[in-house]
């Protein structure tokens, strides 16, 4: 970050002079790369150069604050995320709920639909879930209690994400500030739950409150049984994005609407739909989060990975078998730097700073892949450089 | 009866104020097209950043100078905001990124930077203090008029009214009335002056702002750092002024989502914000009020302003008048090769 700022603050500050001699010619100008331009390699290579750089600069911050040497933060990360078997489920079990909330925003991504409102989505399903275990617990058998469970949560999660949906469709109400408003209808829904399901004041419904429906454990692994329906997710929403024909229908219309509506497509249609997988899968996510997981709620549950989760559908640049390495990284933050935190005594927040200044390099190399800086040759600046060296 | 609307009208106002701060950056922000999701993040910098200065200060020193203890302060919150805004500009209008999730990165760099250093401040310089309390600077940031305490116990029925008014609206610390006054300043520019008019043009039309010779890329850079440090100063507003100096982490809650829920509720003028912060303020709080209210009214009436905000917009949407829409351009990079 502070070596590209400089050379731009450069660029800038050669400006007011040359403005004077050359009429408002900047030294150098921006061109959009052709498509031929742009290669698989070449962007992954300026991705993981970005993700390199930024892990380096995370290293030295942590230097600074801890004291402790580079190598040995690096080992204590690793083992934080990978370190023994517990840690490793964790952490794939974390992989696994981010995993599904990305893929719920991708859909709608792909279309260009701004949908800030995965947290409240989840949110409202694990609102859902949480309610169905409460209220239907112990009076109907496990089978069709889990049945109500699934319905409910997907219910619940695509009623939250079609309201938006019909506004833009039918009166092109602004979606990212719409789907953003109602989080937090969601968070203060669930406050009320809160408050009604138990008496005491206290701020979660616990798993002693939620004891029915809780997901079977395979093999004697509390969370391969989520892990397995997210894998199973991810390659059926590769599928449909890629192979099927309302993938095609999202693409034309995140392209451009115009394109879309002159090749016969019901752009209003395909945006209720879109959302409507999208609120389905956010279903799905809440109802691992709450079944699956925790089998406790409270209005932090989905604790911000609906914000994460759009950051890593667009660093895989939508593709939902690179989100599986982009959510990896995000999580291996995540546990490495709790790990770091915890060893030294430090707030955990640290990890969002860390997190942050990572997804600052990955969103400002996007620049490099898509442009190109070209020096100016007229520009006088490079005249007379050019000049001197040729004499 | 009338000390309880005072009393009432005094709390709606102090939970106001960090939201009006908020509001009027975003908007201003807004204006020039960039849709800011980092504002939250922008607003817990400004108030660390004040934090962090106000504590070496009040550290370093046995008695306060008030002078200093207000600018100290305010100076680290306009830095830590300044930054926080130029990492947002540079990414998406010199490198061109998709706005909304910069803004969400920088919304997670802004809270974990408060929230760490918040909590491991203490830590990190090994000094011997158990908390962050920094008493004796807020308590100048707290100076109020003193018109009420010279009309106290006053008998005649004017001077009474005259004090109910002193208490009710001249008895805030300075931040305060300084978020009006922005707000007012900020209403006037956009809408009387040119600069203002070029800003609007930027902000709905950038290839036609570039064309009329407007130099779109400094406005843009200029329009949201100004917004970043004036919500930076609502973060400054909560700790100094609303929290007495004490800092706790996550204290400042959801504030800066509903600072721009406020945009939109003013429909992008910040002269509607003032009465429209003071409003969600007075939402925040009512059910102190209420008699007799159960425990679950509360998350109801704190979901209101949102309920609220989400009616505006549709409203706005489906009136389609001109000029209460976003600005047309709202959350596009700008990049002259692709008219």
């Amino acid at each position: 970050m502070k070596k590209e700022k400089k050379s731009v603050k450069t660029a800038e500050n050669t400006l007011p002079s040359a403005v004077k001699k050359t009429e408002r010619e900047l030294p150098f100008y921006v061109v959009k790369r052709g498509d031929a331009e742009q290669t698989f390699g070449r962007a992954a290579l300026i991705r993981a150069s970005a993700i390199v750089i930024a892990l380096l600069l995370c290293g030295i911050a942590t230097i600074f604050v801890t004291g402790d040497n580079p190598i040995s933060i690096y080992a204590t990360m690793f083992k934080g995320a990978f370190g023994d078997a517990h840690n490793l489920w964790k952490t794939l079990q974390d992989l696994a709920i981010l995993l599904c909330v990305s893929l719920a925003v991708t859909p709608a991504f792909k279309m260009r639909f701004w949908n800030t409102g995965a947290e409240g989505q989840v949110l409202i399903s694990a609102l859902a879930t949480a309610m169905c275990m409460f209220y239907f617990g112990g009076a109907v058998p496990t089978p069709v209690l889990m049945l109500i469970m699934v319905a409910g949560s997907v219910l619940a999660g695509v009623i939250w994400a079609v309201i938006p949906a019909i506004f833009k469709a039918f009166w092109g109400t602004n979606e990212t500030l719409f789907t953003l408003m109602m989080n937090y209808v969601a968070i203060q829904l669930v406050e009320v739950f809160l408050k009604v399901a138990d008496k005491s004041g206290s701020n979660t419904v616990g798993p002693s409150l939620l004891k029915h429906g809780w997901f079977p454990e395979l093999f004697g692994q509390k969370y391969l049984l989520n892990i397995l329906i997210v894998a199973v997710l991810t390659v059926l929403v590769y599928i449909y994005l890629k192979y099927s024909k309302h993938g095609y229908e999202i693409s034309v219309v995140g392209e451009s609407e115009n394109t879309a509506r002159y090749i016969g497509v019901n752009v209003k249609k395909v945006i209720i739909r879109t959302m409507v997988v999208s609120g389905a899968l956010c279903g799905v996510a809440g109802l691992l989060l709450v079944a699956g997981t925790s089998h406790s709620i409270d209005s932090n549950l989905v604790g911000g990975r609906g914000f994460t989760a759009i950051m890593v559908s667009w660093l895989a640049k939508f593709n939902p078998l690179m989100m599986v390495l982009t959510t990896l990284l995000l999580v291996f933050l995540n546990r490495g730097s709790a790990e770091v935190t915890t060893k030294f005594g430090l707030n955990t927040a640290y990890s969002e700073i860390l997190t942050g200044v990572i997804l600052f390099f990955i969103i400002g190399c996007e620049f490099f892949i898509q442009y190109k800086i070209v020096a100016n040759r007229s520009h006088k600046l490079f005249k007379k450089k050019g000049g001197s060296e040729n004499v | 009866m009338f000390d309880l609307i005072s009393q009432f009208i005094q709390r709606a106002i102090l939970q106001g104020t960090p939201l009006l701060f908020g509001s009027t950056g975003e908007i201003i922000t807004e204006k020039s097209g960039n849709l800011n999701l980092g504002i939250p993040g922008i607003m817990y910098m400004g108030g660390i950043s004040g934090v962090i200065g106000g504590f070496f200060y009040q550290q370093s020193v046995r008695i306060v100078n008030p002078v200093l203890a207000i600018l100290i302060p305010l100076v680290c919150a306009l830095a830590g905001s300044l930054l926080a805004s130029l990492i947002y500009c540079f990414l998406t209008i010199t490198l061109k990124a998709n706005q909304n999730v910069t803004g969400l990165a920088l919304t997670t760099f802004g809270v974990g930077f408060g929230n760490f250093f918040g909590g491991s401040l203490i830590k990190l310089v090994d000094s011997d203090v158990p908390s962050i309390a920094l008493t004796k600077i807020a308590k100048v940031y707290k100076t109020t008029l003193p018109f009420a305490q010279w009309l106290e116990d006053s008998d005649s029925l004017p001077l009474q009214i005259l004090e109910w008014f002193c208490k009710t609206f001249l008895s805030y610390g300075f931040m305060v009335y300084l978020a009006v006054v922005v707000a007012l300043i900020a209403a006037v520019l956009l809408k009387k002056t040119r600069m203002g008019l070029h800003l609007r043009a930027v902000g709905e039309n950038p290839a036609t702002a570039d064309a009329a010779g407007i130099n779109v890329t400094k406005y843009k850079y200029f329009a949201t750092c100004i917004g970043g440090m004036i919500a930076g100063l609502g973060g400054l507003y909560y700790v100094m002024d609303y929290t007495n100096g004490v800092w706790s982490n996550n204290g400042f809650g959801d504030r800066g989502w509903l600072a721009i829920a406020l945009v939109i509720f003013a429909t992008w003028k910040p002269n509607f914000a003032i009465l429209g912060s003071y409003l969600f303020g007075a939402l925040y709080i009512l059910f102190n009020y209420i008699e007799g209210a159960s425990m679950e009214i509360i998350p109801v009436l704190k979901m209101l302003p949102y309920l609220v905000t989400i009616l505006v917009l549709i409203f706005v949407s489906m009136r389609k008048k001109r000029e209460n829409q976003p600005p047309a351009s709202l959350g596009l990079s700008y990049f002259r090769e692709e008219r």
